[in-house]
């Protein structure tokens, strides 16, 4: 798409030397968001991206923009104060697994409460790379890495159930190799007023090498992933033979095979929905191991109010009501007392 | 001794009474921590400082919001200094103390010296209620008062019948015993009461019985006073004119002096001001006080924890404001990462820390000076930034100005640590015009800064200015000066990415430079007597240490004082004045920290005094020990 700015991808090209492993899918995520850059129509100085530590987060350096890189955990903190305090730039945050949901849980949770016009990009690969191979905290049951000979024995977060559970507005989930895809919810990301989460799921080729391949693959994947379109009726499989419906019992959601008895049950999808619970059960569809039924897309989409224009709005009333802040008569306060040289 | 309990609403012929004057006085209000002895104290404050005395408070309270009541951990107590001429501390033996009820009097009888004045309120004196701290006896009756003027006023039954015409419960009425105890007290000292009744209408403007009650139980105490016979004499102490240059006053506590230093330094720097901070005692409340004045463009934001506090205001200062966060000792603990890497990004960046008690949790109501070497050394790394210390409670003001000079001319995030002494207590302020603050206009970077080789034109962030050492501030938004910074080592100048070996030691000790070459003032000593000792102390010891070297001149000794603002780095003159004297003391809330920072920078052989005990030094003991050290062989 064209820009007034005119700007190409060259343009959010830092000059610095890539430094991922060969065949990375951090690479891939890069390509597609310095391509889709040049659609936001901003000037490349009003764009932030702020990191944390790990892999994903050496992605500052890559683009030519503002940039930080931080320390572990801890880039939603930093960029909130960024964001609030600076309401016209574009400030993007790029963690991983480890970084977004071990140590920076914590602010990531709030991040997403609050609301502050962040975009977060969540790469999850489901492991730690920079360390070398530990378990991260969306490794499946089990997972026999250096650090746990046996197996690890953690249940993984789920991380857009986490996200929805925190009273995020907005939250999407695509996969490094497809670009369009990636492009695509990047682009209502940028969009939505308010915390964007993207869960990008990334392939970690040295340490963690086909995660996702149950997704990626052709013919399994079009039994294991969901396509979520807003206003679509939820089907997917061959010849969109599956369906999501609501079972009437539990009211929880279940994937069926599409009959012309059932096929006015399936569920539409609606992002929009003030409530999060169906978003919630959609999340809940993927099996933690096989990652059969995995939803991708923007599973929800909601407008909420946006933190830091709030914070704004109460210092124009503040000066509305009390005007604009006199100093000599902060300092002089009420009690005060004369003494005469 | 029997109290006589006339109509207070009587306001008929009372005989004249003795008025004596007094230079100076300390009264000490104590009760249960529900009894509103903070808020008395402040009031009298109020009082005494609108009369124009020099004064010092010191409030001192438990952790807990509501210690269990009548015991000895719960009392809660506020002790005031004024005088007709100027005062440094809020000195070390109450003349007068009110007890609110036995564990009150328990707690706090060994800090009197004989002859002092004892209020108590002896509806507060049941059997059960001294059984609850140990009396087994009454000490209104056993006699172990005798060496104290002792004035038992029954505060509650005299408060309640005050208000049998108000329509409130009796313990509704009860609540405002302290009001009755504030009356009594200003008529004893002949305080101006129209500041606390408009303070009580302004308080209780949405409660307007509320607000009369509490006036009525002020008023009675007054009248009590005037007119009951146990208290024969009343006291004046003459305005401190000649304590105080011309200018105008008001009181103020140090936490207060500090969010108005920040306000200012905002306005003088020309920065939107931003805080980052997570509630923790004593410092919240800056974030209070922040969080009023939005008006100033002041932004407070309060996070999910320490970490998220300054996180967010290292944020705000890659954006181009003037950044803060506030908390105490455990904050600073985990923190410690955050600024490490502000140290490494270079951005300005204020972190205050409102001492306390450690270690752990520590004491958290208590004052303590224990953070020093944390703030000096605790990061990984060689992590250097500079370090200061505010002297006085209104001294607060002007060290926030200067931490902000320092922070924004040098780039650096900067440790100002005052403690719980300073940030509750309080004393007169000359309010100083906006006109007479200093200038901290900032340049933000405009373009680009270096040339390459090839004659491109390019903005390196780490190419520093040549006499501070300081990197340019180049904020998002400005075009063309797209740059990248964290918390990897760079390579000077360009700010990429560097893990050369020759280039890290560079930078580790560019860094340490930027922040040996700060420039600030030389220490100054007084002096008059040529004296061969030197008592040299830091932060909120000022009063105790300056007040013990009063004492010591009075009597004749000679000792030089002098008094450091500046801990990291320090005055350019500093190795020289220590060197000038025979003996140099250090006084300390700590097991001597500075000094040992001291004795490692200059080799010389500081003698410490320390104590660690969550409260201020006393002059007395303080000068005590000085002159020992002046007379040791």
């Amino acid at each position: 798409m064209p820009t007034e700015l005119a700007l190409t991808v060259k343009d959010f090209k830092s000059d610095q030397e890539v430094r991922w492993c060969p065949g990375c899918g951090d690479y891939a995520i890069l390509a597609a968001v310095q391509g889709f850059m040049p659609e936001l129509g901003l000037a490349k100085e009003n764009i932030v991206f702020v990191s944390g530590i790990g892999c994903s987060s050496r992605f500052p350096y890559y683009m030519n923009t503002y940039g930080m890189h931080s320390i572990h955990g801890r880039a939603p903190a930093i960029a909130t104060g960024l964001a609030t305090s600076r309401r016209d730039l574009s400030v993007w945050v790029v963690t991983g697994d480890g970084d977004a949901l071990s140590i920076g849980g914590n602010h990531l949770i709030h991040a997403l409460r609050r609301n502050v016009n962040l975009k977060i990009l969540l790469f999850n690969n489901r492991i730690y790379g920079l360390t070398k191979g530990q378990y991260s905290p969306t490794s499946e049951v089990g997972k026999i890495t250096k650090s746990t000979p046996m197996g690890s024995l953690d249940a993984p977060f789920n991380p857009v159930s986490l996200a929805i559970g925190a009273e995020a507005s907005f939250v999407a989930r695509t996969i490094d190799s497809d670009r369009k895809h990636l492009t695509s919810v990047l682009r209502e990301a940028a969009a939505h007023p308010g915390t964007a989460l993207v869960e990008i799921y990334q392939n970690c080729n040295i340490f963690n090498d086909g995660a996702f391949d149950a997704l990626k693959d052709k013919q399994q994947a079009e039994e294991a992933v969901i396509r979520l379109q807003h206003g679509q009726p939820i089907r997917f499989g061959p010849d969109l033979a599956r369906g999501v419906v609501r079972d009437a019992a539990t009211g929880d959601l279940t994937v069926v095979t599409v009959t012309p008895d059932n096929e006015a049950d399936v569920l539409v999808h609606d992002a929009h929905a003030a409530s999060p619970t169906t978003a919630f059960a959609l999340s809940r569809l993927a099996d933690p191991d096989t990652l059969h039924h995995t939803p991708i897309g923007v599973l929800r989409s909601v407008d909420r109010p946006v933190y830091d224009t709030q914070m704004a709005d109460q210092l124009d009333l503040a000066v509305e009501q009390h005007g604009k802040g006199d100093l000599a008569a902060l300092l002089a306060g009420g009690d005060t007392w004369t003494v005469v040289g | 001794m029997s109290v006589e309990t006339t109509e207070l609403s009587e306001t008929g012929a009372v005989p004249a009474k003795e008025v004596r004057p007094l230079h100076r006085v300390i009264i000490r209000f104590a009760g249960d921590s529900g009894d509103g002895m903070q808020l008395t104290g402040d009031r009298f404050t109020s009082e005494t400082a609108s009369f124009g005395n020099d004064l010092s408070t010191l409030p001192n309270f438990p952790a807990e919001i509501r210690a269990p009541a009548g015991t000895l951990p719960g009392v809660s107590s506020f002790q005031l200094h004024f005088a007709d001429h100027d005062i440094l501390t809020p000195g070390d033996a109450p003349n007068v103390l009110v007890a609110m009820n036995p564990a009150a009097l328990k707690a706090n009888i060994g800090d009197l010296p004989r002859g002092a004045e004892i209020i108590v309120n002896t509806d507060e004196f049941t059997k059960r209620a001294m059984q609850k701290v140990g009396y087994t006896a009454s000490p209104l009756e056993d006699g172990s008062l005798d060496g104290y003027s002792l004035h038992p006023v029954p505060l509650t039954t005299l408060t309640v019948q005050a208000l049998k015409d108000f329509d409130l419960s009796r313990k509704e009425a009860e609540r405002s015993k302290n009001m009755f105890a504030l009356g009594l007290l200003s008529w004893m000292y002949h305080r101006p009461t129209e500041g606390t009744e408009r303070f009580l209408r302004a308080k209780f403007a949405k409660r307007p019985q509320i607000a009369e009650a509490n006036l009525a139980a002020f008023r009675a105490g007054w009248n009590f006073g005037e007119t009951t016979e146990d208290f024969a004499v009343s006291y004046e102490i003459a305005p401190a004119t000649t304590a105080f240059p011309a200018g105008t006053y008001r009181n103020i506590s140090g936490n207060l002096a500090l969010a108005y230093g920040l306000i200012a330094a905002s306005r003088q720097a020309d920065l939107p001001l931003f805080l980052g901070s997570y509630p923790i005692t004593p410092a919240s409340d800056i974030l209070h006080e922040l969080s009023r004045h939005k008006n100033f463009g002041v932004r407070t934001f309060q996070a999910e924890d320490e970490i998220a506090g300054i996180g967010a205001a290292l944020g705000a200062a890659f954006g181009g404001s003037l950044a803060v966060t506030t908390t105490s000792g455990p904050g600073v603990a985990l923190k410690s990462e955050t600024i490490g890497l502000a140290v490494s990004l270079e951005l300005p960046l204020l972190v205050i820390d409102i001492q306390r008690g450690g270690p752990s949790t520590g004491l958290p109501t208590k004052t303590e000076q224990a953070d020093l070497l944390q703030a000096m050394f605790g990061r990984n790394g060689e992590a250097p930034l500079p370090v200061l210390a505010p002297r006085t409670p209104a001294d607060c003001f002007d060290t926030a100005l200067e931490a902000a000079r320092i922070a924004l001319a040098y780039r650096t995030p900067v440790m100002l640590l005052s403690d719980g002494y300073l940030a509750n207590g309080s004393e007169p302020w000359r309010i100083p015009e906006p006109d007479e603050l200093p200038d901290l206009a900032v340049q933000f970077a405009q373009g680009p800064n270096h040339t390459l080789d090839d004659g491109t034109e390019v903005f390196w962030p780490y190419k520093r200015d040549p006499h501070t050492l300081a990197r340019p501030w180049a904020i998002p938004g400005t075009p063309g000066l797209e740059h990248r910074i964290g918390g990897i080592e760079k390579q000077d100048g360009s700010g990429n990415i560097s893990y050369d070996p020759a280039n890290h030691d560079f930078m580790v000790r560019t860094r340490q430079a930027k922040i040996d070459g700060i420039t600030v003032p030389d220490l100054e000593v007084d002096d008059p007597h040529e004296a061969r000792t030197l008592v040299l102390g830091w932060g909120s010891t000022y009063g105790p240490i300056t007040a013990a070297v009063r004492r010591l001149r009075t009597a004749g000794e000679s000792i030089a004082q002098a008094h450091l603002r500046h801990l990291n780095p320090f005055p350019r003159n500093l190795g020289e004045v220590l060197a000038r004297y025979e003996r140099v003391v250090v006084p300390e809330m700590n097991l001597g920290q500075l000094a040992m920072l001291l004795r490692a920078t200059y080799l010389v052989d500081v003698r410490s005094c320390n104590q660690v005990n969550g409260m201020p030094f006393k002059a007395e003991q303080l000068a005590d020990v000085l002159e020992e050290v002046i007379h040791a062989d």
